[in-house]
């Protein structure tokens, strides 16, 4: 498997996601540039977390322009992995490979805690090898995380199972007290239609080393091996 | 072709939570402005363009809000003016 980072122009996470598939997979990885028009083969892009073009306009907006998008959203289109972890997440509602936007947190307060998530569907290309209820504690960092999108694309997402996480307290209620942004019914993540791209604020690449506090994480890059090498 | 100085203002869809106007809300009832029954915090935007005519000019920048500008999702927007400089 190989994995493509994209790094754009104040991506800070992206370093992590290399050194998380290259250390902790034992896999190739490689960054893409945001100016080039190559994945380099790669099987699997990764938008990491940071805050491309300075977060200005809206999070993401300016970073669907570049170059290697236009080949992500290609890439995405003919069935291939994406994910997209926090800025990625915002990169992946704003060019259109997600439904939704993420606005400021409802606390307007940015923040950066451990949180519980609740896996809402296995049918994922990132969560195939996880168990639906499963319980994963991961860190958030962002100011801009609450999802948002209207009554009716909610409504689908649910029905056709693409919430993917869901934020929960300790005994795996999504309540209001365990949203730490204020998003729509508690969503951390959400898949597209085929399952194949999957976008979400936590950061499963800071959640692979036990000196880290977690582990968790590594069950989206197992279950990725495992449908790459299906 | 003339130059066009066009301003945008982008605000919050009604009835999404707005947590930035609310807290601007709060403020100002602190200082006394009881009157104040809402605050929308949003963006100021003032784009110079050539184009045929101030109407040309409102056509192009909406067609920007459209697909960069303001978020489809979560935001409304409104041309504001268009002066001809």
């Amino acid at each position: 498997m190989k994995v493509g980072v994209v790094s754009f122009p104040g991506s800070n996470c992206d370093e992590d996601a290399l050194l998380a598939v290259v250390e902790r997979l034992d896999e190739d990885a490689v960054l893409l540039w945001h100016k080039d028009h190559d994945l380099q083969g790669a099987d699997v892009v990764i938008l990491p977390g940071g805050f491309s073009y300075g977060d200005y306009l809206r999070a993401g907006a300016i970073a669907r322009f570049s170059p290697i998008m236009q080949e992500v959203v290609a890439h995405a289109k003919r069935g291939g992995p994406v994910i997209g972890i926090c800025n990625g997440f915002q990169i992946a509602c704003e060019a259109g490979l997600l439904p939704g936007a993420l606005l400021r947190n409802a606390s307007l307060q940015f923040r950066s805690m451990p949180v519980t998530l609740r896996v809402e569907t296995t049918d994922t290309v990132f969560t195939r090898a996880a168990e639906v209820g499963m319980r994963l504690t991961m860190p958030i960092a962002h100011g801009d995380g609450r999802y948002t999108a209207d009554e009716a694309t909610l409504d689908r997402l649910e029905a056709e199972g693409r919430v993917v996480f869901r934020y929960v307290d300790a005994r795996g209620e999504a309540t209001a007290a365990a949203n730490p942004n204020g998003s729509m019914r508690n969503i951390a993540g959400i898949a597209n239609a085929g399952g194949t791209v999957v976008g979400l604020m936590p950061h499963p690449e800071r959640a692979l080393e036990p000196l880290l506090g977690s582990t968790d994480g590594l069950v989206l890059f197992q279950s990725l091996l495992a449908a790459v090498h299906a | 072709m003339k130059r066009f100085r066009v301003s945008v203002h982008i605000v919050p869809r009604k009835g999404l939570l707005d947590p930035q106007g609310k807290a601007v809300t709060d403020a100002l009832h602190t200082l006394g402005f009881a009157a104040v029954a809402d605050v929308h915090v949003g963006r100021h935007l003032v784009i110079e363009t050539d184009a045929a005519d101030a109407k040309a000019a409102e056509g192009s920048v909406r067609e920007m809000c459209t697909r960069l500008l303001a978020n489809p999702v979560t935001e409304d927007f409104e041309i504001a003016a268009v002066v001809a400089t």
